[in-house]
């Protein structure tokens, strides 16, 4: 269909049907990162001593922030080329400057 | 589009965020200060990750840090970003009250973490003597976990000042770009909280 023959009222009503869908998405992130949190704690109070805690620890942080900014932040959708841009430059520069100070400035 | 237009909800484009070209510049340039703000965190993690097990010989991370407080205020915080966006729903679909009521429902979960964190740092200097001059682990500790909440802080006061500013007007196309942004810089606290609950508390806690 396209937009020539909608009436305004059918474009609104598919965009709320397209806002709820999206919707459903973000509370389905939202189970999921709260699982993830629960894991991560219940990890460490369960006092797991191996090699693979710290390295799990980050990898949980790492998808719950990846849900966090696709899906609440919507850089899943359309238009968000110059955001990845822009925050993909400012993870490298950001993961430089952890290796620099836990390496080479203090170390 | 007249100015009519603009103002009338009922007339509002697909995504009133980024329908006009203010919109639009700020969308991207807040994203530009996030990416900056990326780095600025890193620094202080950095910072902390270096410094963390420099104690002089006083509190270490393991005998300081309470799980169950954490927990709790990483639930507020994640609680804080599920009813922004559910905030941003009710923008998209034009519904200006509801909208207003999630973002009451955020400040006040923001409200409640930032009280803990209070809580937690009074409990540390009172019970532990733990203070920002204790160590460099004191140090780079209140710093990273004191400017996130500082953070927190400002987030609060950008949206209160938003909701009591715009509460007359309704939602309309030159509003409704600040309401988002401020929302984008709520979930960014959260992305910020996500790192410190991992890299301070838990990983502090498996030593």
């Amino acid at each position: 269909m396209n937009n020539q023959s909608q009436t305004p009222q059918q474009k609104a009503e598919f965009e709320r049907k397209q806002h709820k869908e999206e919707m459903k998405q973000q509370v389905i992130s939202f189970a999921l990162m709260i699982l993830f949190t629960f894991i991560a704690f219940g990890m460490v109070l369960l006092d797991i001593g191996s090699v693979f805690l710290v390295p799990t620890l980050l990898l949980l942080a790492v998808v719950q922030v990846l849900f966090q900014l696709y899906y609440f932040m919507h850089m899943k959708n359309k238009g968000h080329d110059m955001v990845a841009v822009m925050m993909y430059g400012g993870l490298a520069v950001a993961i430089l400057t952890i290796i620099t100070f836990t390496t080479i400035i203090w170390w | 589009m007249s100015h009519d237009d603009v103002l009338n909800p009922k007339q509002m484009p697909h995504d009133p965020e980024k329908a006009t070209l203010e919109g639009k510049n700020k969308f991207l340039a807040f994203w530009f200060f996030l990416g900056g703000e990326t780095v600025l965190f890193a620094s202080l993690f950095g910072t902390y990750l270096a410094l963390n097990r420099s104690t002089a010989g006083e509190n270490t991370p393991e005998n300081l840090f309470g799980l169950e407080l954490v927990f709790i205020m990483t639930m507020l915080l994640l609680t804080s970003s599920l009813t922004s966006v559910y905030a941003m729903y009710h923008m998209k679909n034009h519904d200006f009250k509801k909208m207003q009521l999630w973002l009451g429902i955020t400040v006040a979960l923001g409200l409640a973490f930032l009280g803990f964190e209070i809580y937690e740092f009074v409990h540390y200097i009172h019970e532990y003597e733990f203070t920002f001059r204790s160590s460099a682990f004191g140090s780079a500790f209140y710093t990273l976990v004191g400017f996130h909440g500082g953070h927190v802080l400002f987030g609060l006061c950008w949206i209160v000042t938003l909701m009591i500013r715009n509460s007359k007007r309704g939602l309309n196309l030159y509003n409704a770009p600040k309401f988002y942004i401020a929302s984008l810089y709520w979930h960014f606290i959260d992305v910020v909280w996500v790192f410190i609950f991992t890299v301070v508390y838990l990983m502090g806690k498996v030593g």
